[in-house]
């Protein structure tokens, strides 16, 4: 693990950096796909833009909300750098919503569109996974298994690793031609479940799990759910392209 | 395609994804750890979030002792400083102003001075300066600051909740009032 780099007074958190890479690699991945998909780019990248501009504007109100009387009386701090006083539930709603205003305004092809970001979004997995090899976070349980990894003063599995790996597996199907369903916008869904289906495998080796009653693991639950939505709409999508083929 | 050949593609990939999703199901619930719901992430100290606050004892300035798990059942909140460090400096009226507001509300702030790479008259000097009346406790040997807590950074402030958890780690600095007493805010809320 390597959380910091200290560069004379700043400290440079190193998963921040890997996190700014994995979102470089994943929009130049996605400008790429776009162009071989024959959307028009500069769009795409402005929409990605805007998106994440929304979702981090929304991550910072809706932390804020959370204490309005402190806010309120200082709103000068909703400017501050923290990242620690972000909500990234309310930040991914909101950039989602953006995202979704942003392509209808701009009359985009809606499926075309979401698979011209799979491969963006399966590679900035990737680099999830190696920032939290380098802060340390989403550790792992702890373990006697011969090659669980010294960390936070007890021996566990090495998760970040698994996850960094599943997620390189996912980036490669994605990217390369594998056996896959065929139609506009099913890449991106498959990298939704295949996504969703590795946090649901993953998350029982982690030891930093949010439990529900009858000890059930909260993220386990919620990308069961995210997976279900997914082969919802790749099995309406693929029903949607047959009628289509036949007529 | 022929219509026949999309139709046994659709199919297969159909009967896939459902096998998915109930060997997800199934996997979920084979998981299951009935004895986690309530009990604490890790047992085992580590300065990080989700795990116990390593427990020290210091000196204060002013010659007394502090023993972290004696303030079990209080908010504390640890910040680690320098006087030649300027994030602190910036950082410190916010800090005791939070104090000033919180002490009576079951809070504590603790200003652990990495007296190893300072120098005593400086921190009286700063003391005194900021008019501090949050307890300064001394890492004379940097024991805690290095091991315990394995500082890389300065400022560092751990905020841990009652029952002696660490909830959020901020490395660098200089926080502002309100970030300071939002998580202030979100522990007391924490075990009202």
């Amino acid at each position: 693990m390597f959380p910091y780099l200290r560069l004379g007074p700043f400290i440079l958190p190193m998963a921040g950096l890997a996190l700014l890479a994995g979102l470089w690699s994943g929009l130049s991945f996605t400008e790429r796909e776009a162009a071989r998909l024959k959307i028009i780019e500069p769009a795409l990248s402005n929409v990605i833009f805007y998106s994440l501009l929304a979702g981090l504007v929304g991550a910072r109100v809706g932390y804020a909300l959370e204490f309005p009387a402190l806010y309120s009386s200082n709103p000068l701090s909703l400017l501050s750098l923290t990242p620690t006083t972000l909500s990234p539930g309310m930040g991914l709603a909101v950039g989602f919503i953006a995202f979704a205003i942003f392509v209808q305004r701009k009359a985009m092809p809606i499926r075309p569109t979401l698979d011209a970001i799979a491969p963006g979004l399966a590679v900035f997995m990737v680099f999830v996974g190696l920032a939290h090899i380098l802060s340390g976070d989403a550790y792992g349980a702890p373990t006697k298994v011969p090659w669980a990894i010294r960390l936070w003063n007890e021996y566990r599995y090495p998760s970040q690793f698994y996850e960094t790996f599943i997620a390189l597996t996912i980036f490669l199907i994605i990217r390369e031609r594998f056996p896959k369903p065929e139609g506009a916008g099913l890449n991106f869904l498959l990298t939704v479940a295949l996504s969703s289906a590795s946090r649901v495998l993953l998350e029982s080796f982690r030891g930093d799990s949010v439990f529900w009653p009858g000890g059930f693991r909260e993220a386990q639950i919620i990308a069961l759910i995210i997976m279900a939505i997914s082969f919802y709409w790749m099995r309406k999508w693929m029903s949607l392209d047959a009628v289509s083929t036949a007529e | 395609m022929t219509e026949s050949n999309l139709s046994s593609r659709k199919k297969r990939w159909e009967i896939l994804m459902l096998m998915s999703l109930i060997t997800g199901i199934l996997w979920t619930v084979a998981s299951r750890v009935p004895s986690a719901v309530g009990a604490p992430l890790s047992s085992l100290p580590s300065p990080r979030e989700g795990f116990p606050a390593p427990d020290f004892t210091l000196d204060t300035l002013d010659g007394s002792r502090i023993k972290l798990s004696d303030l079990r059942g209080k908010v504390v909140v640890v910040n680690f400083w320098a006087t030649w460090c300027l994030p602190c400096r910036e950082e410190t009226p916010a800090l005791e102003k939070s104090y000033e507001q919180y002490k009576d509300s079951g809070v504590v702030i603790l200003g652990v001075n990495l007296t190893s790479e300072d120098s005593l008259n400086d921190v009286k000097a700063f003391v005194q300066e900021f008019s501090l009346t949050y307890p300064i406790l001394l890492d004379r040997d940097g024991n805690v600051s290095n091991y315990l807590y394995q500082i890389k950074g300065l400022p560092t402030t751990f905020f841990i909740n009652r029952e002696g958890i660490i909830r959020t780690v901020l490395v660098g600095g200089p926080m502002s009032e309100t970030f300071i007493r939002s998580k202030i805010e979100a522990l007391l809320q924490e075990f009202p």
